[in-house]
């Protein structure tokens, strides 16, 4: 097999499971990310037992953990996928080769954490050095007071509203409709509908990124089990066929300050493989869940994903074209903005519901939904599904 | 200067691959590594080149000179040792003798965000900030 266009639809999501997304889980990270493990499981309507690869994406919950308290005999795969936000959608990768592989029949993906109650992002980067993929940009950005992902990625946003008159208020777009989607959903943090001036109104953290610029930080876990697509059929839910999936990385990977283009992801290089792989094209997606770290992240992935040109994307979010009845509806839940910040893999769930025909806020007759994921140092990774 | 242990803030904690950087920016010296089989400069130091490839490398003196490439401005302090320069911009410049390579700091001369601009000259300036540790920084040219 030597053509990624036999791994599509070769694969299938059979299960989801999110717990809720709130402030206070009040049980331990490893409980809450068990929580949603077990939901996915009861959804696909397998035992515990039945999964033989796990891809655990956050800390917390190791796959010797998951796997001690599944009771699973015969783990036959596992692996941490070290990227950041873009690790449970780059998971999907991993999870689709396990099993059209004939190495495992049930790959678990988990994400969750603590993220509100137990340590803070900043908190948990200062305790932990900067190692890993942050290693340089420890030694070389954090001393300088780079300690943050919002200060991360403000040059970035800044070069592209210098470079192509992004403004502000495009960002609020963004935020807007996020929030929107939030409101309806049963299952989010923030509800309460906001406008484009609340957005200007919002306090200044770190510019260009205000308050209602930057996701949430959340208590939750979500989960997926996935299966060869020739089983798929045999579980009590539609199946969620994965028809395009890859990681990807931008040039200088270890270094945004680096970068020859600090506003060109590297899911640029990826867009047109999973596009080919899926034998569509960005005009034939009908509802997407972008990884919406920042709302800046969003414009400039919907430029790289070849749904506007580059520079573009400001202009491209305005009037309304990411909400529900809009377009091109963009993250359905709410998001990392105003649903939670479950390191994407919401974003994956989402995904799935509206091809299932699930959500809270359906696109009525969604037949293929593109998913992202991005997270410096790492990047970027997409997954396009469909149901039939 | 601060003794080490007064100093609030992170502090660079090298490999011996980068160790070198900041041995020449105690001296003042801003030295980048240029491949001497290609002559291409390249930041953050490393081992090796990833234009030809090869290990051979020397440090190159460059002018303190560089161009404002982007920046982001904080207005919270994210890191107790910051607390007290909100609101506190990090820049990041093109080095002008250092093709493709970038450096980031702040300004040492109080220069306000509100006068940033792409494209804008700045000097690369040395910031003793502790007795072991020099910082390339920026003041305004």
């Amino acid at each position: 097999m030597y053509d990624t266009k036999e791994l599509s639809d070769k694969a299938a999501i059979v299960g989801i499971g999110e717990t809720t997304y709130s402030r206070k889980s009040g049980m331990s990270n490893l409980t809450l990310q068990l929580t949603a493990c077990m939901r996915a499981i009861e959804d696909a309507g397998i035992q515990p037992g039945d999964i033989d690869g796990i891809l655990p994406q956050a800390a917390g919950a190791t796959s010797e953990d998951i796997a001690t308290n599944l009771g699973v005999k015969d783990l036959k795969f596992s692996a941490a996928i070290n990227m950041g936000g873009a690790s449970p959608c780059a998971a999907l990768q991993n999870g689709v080769l396990a099993v059209a592989s004939g190495v495992c029949d049930y790959v678990l993906l988990v994400s969750g954490r603590n993220g509100y109650s137990g340590a803070r992002t900043a908190q948990s980067l200062a305790a932990g050095g900067l190692q890993g993929p942050m290693r340089a940009m420890g030694e070389f950005e954090y001393i300088y007071g780079l300690v943050a992902p919002m200060l991360w990625y403000g040059p970035m946003a800044r070069k592209h509203m210098e470079t192509y008159g992004t403004t502000s208020e495009q960002f609020g777009e963004v935020s807007v409709a996020m929030r929107k989607h939030a409101s309806m959903q049963s299952n989010a943090q923030m509800k309460d509908p906001i406008t484009l001036e609340d957005h200007q109104n919002s306090p200044m953290l770190a510019d260009p990124f205000r308050l209602l610029d930057c996701c949430l930080q959340t208590d939750g876990a979500a989960a997926c089990v996935i299966t060869r697509a020739d089983r798929a059929k045999d579980h009590p839910r539609k199946p969620v066929y994965i028809s395009g999936f890859g990681e990807a990385h931008p040039d200088s990977p270890s270094s945004i300050t680096q970068r020859p283009d600090m506003t060109t992801f590297g899911i640029a290089k990826l867009a047109p493989r999973v596009f080919g792989m899926a034998g569509i094209t960005p005009q034939d997606i009908d509802v997407a869940q972008i990884y919406d770290c920042f709302t800046f992240t969003v414009i400039n992935q919907l430029e790289d994903l070849g749904f506007c040109k580059k520079g573009e994307g400001g202009g491209f979010v305005e009037g309304g074209r990411l909400q529900i009845g809009g377009d091109l509806p963009v993250n359905t839940h709410g998001g990392l903005l105003s649903q939670g910040h479950i390191m994407g893999m919401n974003h994956v769930i989402e995904g799935a519901k509206q091809i299932r025909g699930s959500s809270d806020v359906q696109v009525e007759g969604a037949e293929h939904c593109l998913v992202s994921g991005y997270g410096d140092f790492g990047d970027g990774a997409l997954a396009i599904f469909r149901g039939n | 200067m601060n003794p080490t242990n007064e100093y609030k803030k992170p502090i660079p904690r090298p490999t011996e691959d980068t160790q070198p950087f900041w041995d020449f920016c105690k001296k003042h010296e801003l030295r980048f590594q240029r491949c001497t089989d290609c002559g291409v400069f390249r930041h953050y130091p490393r081992p090796l080149c990833s234009v030809c490839p090869s290990f051979n490398f020397e440090w190159v003196k460059v002018a303190p000179k560089a161009t404002v490439h982007s920046w982001v401005t904080a207005h919270r302090p994210f890191h107790p040792g910051f607390a007290d320069e909100m609101p506190l911009s990090i820049v990041i410049a093109d080095v002008d003798e250092a093709p493709g390579v970038r450096l980031m700091g702040n300004f040492m001369d109080g220069t306000s965000p509100d006068d940033l601009s792409i494209g804008m000259p700045v000097e690369v300036a040395f910031d003793d900030v502790t007795e072991d540790w020099t910082l390339p920084k920026f003041k305004r040219t």
